[in-house]
């Protein structure tokens, strides 16, 4: 089979098949490209991970595009990062044709109240565990705690300022703190 | 022009997508805020619909809001948009600066982005919940349906991380938590 089609179905399978993004789809990945199809390595799948933690986006994307790269070049990293975004598009605008009708059913509309709810602990739950994976220093705690406080504020008085914003101050942050630490003069230094 | 508005914003949010699945959530709602493409509730409705379907969250999101503001189009501009940033960097990592990400410059500065989007990610989930519970600061009422929905589902999500030794699955939380609505806000 040509390598740009085969590359779009096995990530059209992926997608189409993993819940909830993100790590789910690692397992899925690891068993159709590594063990199945062998186009990459665990050792590039492993790479690929940790440049997908510091890079934005999903990493089920990052991952396909690198694969789909690794295996036919630039056509090659269009049709991987296609494959998993088709499926999930088809579906959801399928959906979208739909969800305001759906919502006038009153049944629907008292189940959506209780969602609207699960959703805000999801999202709380979802916090909970980033922070237990955090770094245990001063720095980074210190940020999470000012960061988390603003936003708090920014949404519950609607306050006119963008997260986006936030993240620019962080980064500009923990750059300056870096920088008069004198952590990069020293020589192969840890930093600090 | 809603496409070029589309498109710039899901751009936004592509390029500051750090931290997952629930990293995004936060900057979309910035985003869609203040466009006024969604109101609020309809956006959290989303956020479950897209927790339960196939796919990364913030490209069902895309999808969805492009397609409600646009139809077809719409939603083919907002999804191009809300990959292309991590589409290009992956490129240009992988093609080009293999080493880019190791400086330590570049590592400072992540250091940085990572506490503050589980601080805005922490923040979001509080202010969420309160609203649920408690309306606006500036009106505090207390919906007591909200809370024994929330009371529910909190016991069910501890009891089951204490019994199993695992988390209970976010679909299945969503599903559990479509039950109560109906029970609670039925009678």
């Amino acid at each position: 089979m040509n390598i740009l089609l085969d590359l779009f179905l096995t990530f059209a399978k992926i997608g189409l098949f993993t819940f909830g993004g993100g790590y789910a789809m690692i397992a899925m990945i690891e068993n159709s490209c590594i063990e199945h199809k062998q186009w990459i390595t665990h050792d590039e799948m492993m790479n690929i991970t940790v440049v997908a933690e510091s890079t934005p986006g999903p990493i089920a994307i990052n991952c396909a595009t690198f694969t789909g790269y690794k295996k036919a070049g630039f056509p090659g990293a269009l049709a991987a990062t296609l494959g998993i975004i088709v499926p999930s598009f088809a579906v959801i605008y399928f959906i979208s044709m739909f969800l305001d009708h759906f919502l006038e059913i009153e049944m629907i509309a008292d189940a959506f109240k209780g969602i609207k709810i699960a959703v805000g602990l999801l999202i709380l739950d979802a916090a909970a565990t980033m922070i237990k994976k955090m770094q245990k220093k001063k720095l980074p705690r210190a940020i999470m705690a000012c960061c988390c406080i603003i936003m708090l504020c920014v949404n519950l008085f609607a306050w006119n300022f963008s997260s986006i914003n936030l993240m620019l101050i962080a980064g500009i942050v923990s750059l300056t703190v870096f920088i008069l630490s004198g952590a990069p003069a020293r020589k192969g230094g840890k930093e600090g | 022009m809603i496409y070029l508005q589309l498109f710039l914003g899901f751009l936004k949010v592509g390029c500051f997508a750090f931290g997952g699945a629930y990293g995004a959530i936060p900057l979309i709602r910035d985003v869609v805020m203040s466009y006024g493409w969604l109101s609020g509730e309809m956006l959290t409705y989303m956020i479950a619909v897209s927790e339960s379907t196939p796919g990364p969250i913030m490209v069902n999101l895309a999808t969805y809001i492009g397609s409600n503001q646009a139809g077809f189009p719409g939603a083919v501009v907002a999804t191009v948009a809300v990959v292309l940033p991590s589409f290009l960097i992956i490129l240009l990592v992988t093609a080009l600066l293999k080493t880019a990400l190791k400086n330590k410059y570049v590592q400072a500065v992540l250091r940085g982005l990572k506490p503050c989007v589980i601080g805005i990610v922490l923040a979001t989930g509080i202010y969420m919940v309160f609203a649920n519970c408690m309306g606006s600061i500036f009106a505090v009422e207390l919906n007591y349906n909200a809370i024994i929905i929330s009371v529910i589902l909190i016991a069910a999500m501890l009891g089951y991380k204490y019994f199993r030794k695992k988390k209970l699955s976010p679909i299945l939380v969503i599903i559990l938590s479509a039950a109560a609505g109906i029970f609670v806000y039925g009678i």
